[in-house]
């Protein structure tokens, strides 16, 4: 029971987007599209959860002096492997994604986990916490990416709502769109929270 | 010209935070006041011109003529660490008065993804060693200058009244979209 607590907990309780407010740059950068958010979440989640699974495997060998440098080789070793990867098999997604793949490095997320959990528990729940966190990661990133390509081009996953010739609100995929989406999000999150007292 | 336009582009066109997305953890983090976010906007400018000159030299003198490219990402967050922590050390012995003023915004700029944001593109731009100091130089002020405009909004908003629920984070990233609409407006300054 304990265990499947690890799990849930990024997704809506500790959301690492909505209520955490870590990871800030890529969910405001690359929600333009819904798929472009999926695409920045398996490669959050793909690090998150190696990163987790190795630290929590390595902390009794880890000197407690330099383990933010050895937490930032490890997770920059994924990263690495995350940017290899997508540059072969994903080019287009690669293209959009852009400067975004590689600062998965100083994304705050894995970081944070890998300080605040995977250091002190074992590989399994550490695995856990991983896969929730990045999951939530992924869906709260894609649903700012729905909201913004709905409202801003009138499709979400590349199909098409409104008519080609319809108006849209093109400033929802523009910057000024994903700050006003995010704060409202987080706004709707609190009050939400505050209701039912979650 | 050339270093006029980078300047234009970099300092209000395309401003760090505004228009690209990057630095937005200390954007919010520490736009309180006036006062920190010249200090932190100082600290920015100094650790991200030096990292650019350091980051240049190692892609075109270490990476490159070595092939091992792939290892831009390691060895740029290895060196932005490294040099947060020497200009430290070097502030605390030579400039006690700016290491004061700095405080705990030096050790904090190693988690601000625009450093090493800003490294790499410009190694994507393909800049000459000048033209990327210039521009980190010019991307580092146009943080500051979002940073002191942001601080400044957030000291009036706080003697206002607003919905509860808008407290915190949905306020600062709603005032940061109006912000940035208003920097959209520079769009088309410079062909």
């Amino acid at each position: 029971m304990s265990v499947f607590k690890n799990f849930t907990n990024g997704l809506l309780k500790e959301n690492p987007t909505f209520v955490l407010v870590l990871g800030t740059c890529p969910t405001l950068a690359v929600t333009t599209a819904a798929i472009n958010g999926i695409g920045m979440g398996a490669a959050t989640t793909f690090v998150l959860v190696c990163s987790n699974v190795i630290i929590a495997a390595l902390k009794n060998l880890i000197p407690d002096k330099v383990r933010i440098a050895a937490f930032i080789v490890v997770i920059a070793t994924f990263v690495t492997i995350v940017d290899l990867v997508m540059k072969a098999f994903t080019p287009d997604l690669y293209k959009t994604l852009g400067i975004f793949i590689p600062l998965i490095v100083v994304n705050c997320i894995i970081l944070g986990r890998a300080e605040a959990f995977a250091q002190k528990n074992n590989v399994f729940p550490a695995l856990l916490d991983g896969l929730g966190m990045g999951i939530g990661f992924t869906l709260a990133i894609t649903l700012m990416g729905s909201i913004r390509e709905i409202l801003g081009n009138g499709s979400v996953f590349d199909i098409r709502l409104v008519s080609q010739e319809a108006r849209t609100i093109l400033i929802f995929i523009l910057p000024p769109g994903a700050f006003i989406t995010y704060g409202y999000l987080i706004a709707i999150m609190n009050s939400i929270k505050r209701k039912y007292s979650i | 010209m050339e270093l006029i336009k980078i300047v234009i582009l970099a300092l209000i066109v395309n401003n760090v935070v505004l228009a690209q997305f990057l630095g937005i953890c200390p954007f919010l983090g520490v736009s309180n006041k006036v006062g920190t976010s010249v200090g932190m906007g100082a600290a920015v400018i100094f650790v991200m011109t030096l990292a650019n000159l350091v980051t240049y030299l190692i892609q075109n003198f270490i990476l490159v003529p070595l092939h091992i490219e792939f290892m831009q990402t390691i060895t740029f967050i290895f060196i932005i660490a490294f040099l947060v922590q020497v200009v430290e050390i070097i502030l605390k012995k030579s400039a006690p008065s700016l290491y004061q003023a700095l405080g705990i915004y030096l050790p904090l700029i190693t988690t601000n993804c625009a450093v090493l944001g800003i490294a790499i593109l410009a190694v994507q731009k393909n800049y000459n060693l000048i033209s990327s100091v210039v521009y980190a130089a010019s991307i580092a002020a146009g943080f500051t200058l979002a940073l002191i405009l942001m601080a400044g909004i957030r000291e009036q908003l706080e003697l206002n009244g607003y919905p509860k629920g808008m407290k915190g984070f949905p306020l600062s990233l709603i005032t940061a979209g109006l912000l940035s609409l208003a920097f959209m407006g520079f769009a088309g300054l410079v062909k």
